[in-house]
């Protein structure tokens, strides 16, 4: 992540406490981001969800290699009746069985977990860019500015989230483009909040006041000093919503705002049409449902990681 | 206190004003207008005049939303496309559904959630404490939808324990008078329909309940946590005052606070939630009305719904902020 600068090693210091006792954090230094990196490499939290991601990452990189079959392939159309679906083990060939269309499920998980990395960073990323932009502007300029921008992120904010995603997907018609700006939009309202307080309690620290002191101009403070030191809540928040956005794309696809085939390799889709076939091949609930929960939990367990080796507090 | 709730009712009113205006603008951003939004993507030129002039849709954007607001105010909030049923209507009948699967799904997970987050914290860095963490871990990244599909597979395909979908034994002729079935049941005396009814609440408010569960062990372990290790617990210790009182009047009740703070944000999921889980087990709620509304793209239905569910979240908020004061003294002070 490029947004993730590391502060001027003289600033580290306001935002958490300044010495840490010797170890782990040596060899980066005393700056805020390697000292969380070390205690994170400690953490076997933050190791197993490292995993998690890592494997999950491979994976969707190297979905044409490791997928047996395409993504858009349905290559065991002649083995499927309505009443028979040939499941894990059945057919050699298709080794976690098939669905009702006749796609390998083992293909279709592999492709799944590429839509879903696709969806989660671009989703997430445009959350980030959105809120980041509305909380620098409110936590920049502050008074009205700051009233005008919190009130409306207010009114976002009284919407669950869900519903939220739902209303704007339906501005923008169905499809996997629509879902994820629908789910970075709907975030854009926590990343604003959650900048810009962190911003206002940077702002009252000391060394804002030193390089105040100095002369440096207001932007200079802001953009250079405050706002990489206010940046922790917000990079802790864009990890979990990894796991959000992968949960929610699944759930608009369920209700059905993912357009397309409906044999599009993935796990939100594959969950709605298992709905049909839960008596005769429950495995085709389970698989896609449980490759999105291990993927939610890896960036859960990162994030919450990182949140606890940033916070000051944490730190014994 | 009075002033205090006045004040915070006149908070939230700009926020419903601002939410209906941006709903107003919602519906007439949709692709092809609101008419188009209504008839469909192969109406004909005309039908989509007629409407036009049936809902003043060709009239300036300002006169637009007076006429709108005009209405919101008296309580008119259009029709439903797919029933044809005044939206505020729909709403009123199907709400009670969702209020009992959210009371039960509450129940749930306040019920196992508190004393769960508790022993964790007791037994911090023991077994008890690393089982419910993992266990609160994979509820709170569980889709609630897939949770819902588990559910009912085991419990209801498969073991066939409890009803897979609905809200009543079609079997049963229940008289129904409040909404609440359940209610109706034991105030008729019907207790079998109570019961069958109570059953059919079962699953998805399991399914429902189980993320506000784990967050509710993870905010009540912390919180007691911190708590335990405060000065003031301390000095108690050192009093010589009796374990139970110091838990009960010392912990507890200060560790209260973010907890309930957590159950009022819960609410707002749990509406999330409901349009996922109602859609998997059949229950008329609001949820699932909404999920088909979404569907069929009934906007007026979603537009009605969205406000009443922000107007509903708003109250518990409040709710929220006025059982500070009765937990915790220092704020009534203040």
């Amino acid at each position: 992540m490029s947004s993730v600068s590391v502060p001027p090693a003289g600033t580290a210091p306001a935002a958490g406490s300044p010495k840490k006792p010797a170890g782990g954090a040596a060899d980066h230094g005393s700056s805020l981001w390697g000292d969380a990196f070390a205690r994170l490499r400690r953490n076997p939290q933050a190791v197993a969800g490292t995993i998690i991601v890592f494997l999950f990452v491979l994976v969707a990189l190297l979905a044409p290699w490791l997928a047996p079959f395409g993504g858009e392939e349905l290559p065991g159309q002649r083995e499927i009746r309505p009443t028979v679906i040939p499941g894990i083990g059945e057919i050699a060939a298709y080794p976690l069985g098939l669905d009702r269309f006749g796609g390998d499920v083992l293909s279709k998980l592999i492709w799944g977990a590429r839509a879903s990395l696709v969806i989660g960073l671009v989703s997430t990323a445009l959350g980030l860019a959105g809120g980041m932009l509305i909380g620098i502007i409110a936590g920049a300029f502050g008074g009205w500015v700051d009233n005008v921008l919190m009130r409306l992120v207010d009114i976002l904010l009284s919407v669950p989230n869900l519903l939220l995603a739902v209303s704007i997907a339906a501005i923008l018609g169905q499809g996997p483009l629509a879902i994820m700006i629908a789910i970075g939009a709907s975030q854009v309202p926590i990343f604003a909040r959650l900048l810009r307080s962190s911003m206002l309690q940077q702002r009252t620290a000391d060394y804002v006041l030193a390089a105040q002191t100095l002369g440096l101009s207001r932007r200079t403070v802001t953009m250079s000093h405050v706002l990489p030191n206010s940046l922790g809540p917000v990079v802790v928040q864009g990890t979990l919503s990894l796991a959000t956005a992968v949960i929610d794309a699944a759930a608009l696809s369920f209700l059905g705002l993912g357009g397309g085939r409906p044999e599009t390799a993935e796990w939100g889709r594959m969950l709605t049409y298992a709905q049909a076939d839960l008596a005769i091949a429950p495995q085709l609930a389970f698989l896609p449902g449980i490759c999105i929960a291990i993927t939610a939990l890896g960036f859960t367990l990162f994030g919450e990681a990182l949140r606890e080796s940033l916070d000051p507090r944490s730190r014994r | 206190m009075l002033r205090v709730i006045a004040k915070r009712i006149l908070l939230v009113i700009p926020t419903l004003f601002g939410l209906s205006l941006l709903l107003f603008l919602w519906v007439r951003s949709l692709p092809g207008g609101p008419a188009t939004a209504l008839l469909g993507e192969r109406a004909t030129p005309e039908a989509i005049a007629q409407i036009n002039e049936l809902y003043g849709f060709d009239k300036p954007i300002v006169e637009q939303y007076f006429t709108y607001m005009q209405r919101l105010l008296t309580g008119d909030f259009g029709a439903s496309i797919e029933t044809g049923r005044p939206v505020l209507e729909e709403f009123a009948l199907r709400f009670p559904a969702t209020i009992e699967l959210t009371i039960v799904a509450l129940i749930f997970a306040i019920g196992i959630g508190l004393p769960l987050g508790y022993v964790a914290a007791k037994y911090y860095g023991k077994a008890a404490d690393h089982v419910s963490v993992v266990v609160s871990l994979i509820g709170i990244t569980i889709p609630v939808f897939f949770l819902a599909f588990i559910l009912k597979w085991v419990f209801a395909v498969e073991l066939g324990w409890f009803p897979p979908d609905g809200r009543q034994d079609s079997r049963i002729d229940a008289t129904h008078f409040t909404g609440f079935w359940v209610l109706d049941g034991l105030l008729t005396g019907e207790y079998d329909a109570a019961w069958d009814a109570f059953t059919h609440l079962i699953l998805p408010a399991i399914a429902l309940g189980t993320i506000p569960l784990a967050i509710i062990v993870r905010i009540t372990r912390a919180s007691v946590l911190e708590v335990t290790s405060a000065d003031y617990v301390r000095t108690a210790r050192a009093k010589g005052i009796h374990e139970r009182t110091i838990r009960d009047r010392f912990v507890l009740r200060n560790a209260m606070l973010p907890v309930v703070t957590t159950i009022g944000l819960q609410l707002g999921l749990l509406i999330s939630g409901a349009v996922l889980t109602e859609t998997v087990f059949a229950f008329s709620g609001i949820g699932r009305f909404l999920a088909d509304a979404i569907f069929a793209r009934d906007f007026p239905v979603l537009q009605g719904f969205i406000l009443f569910i922000a107007v509903l979240y708003a109250i518990i908020n409040l709710i929220v902020d006025l059982s500070y004061s009765l937990i915790d003294p220092r704020v009534r002070v203040q």
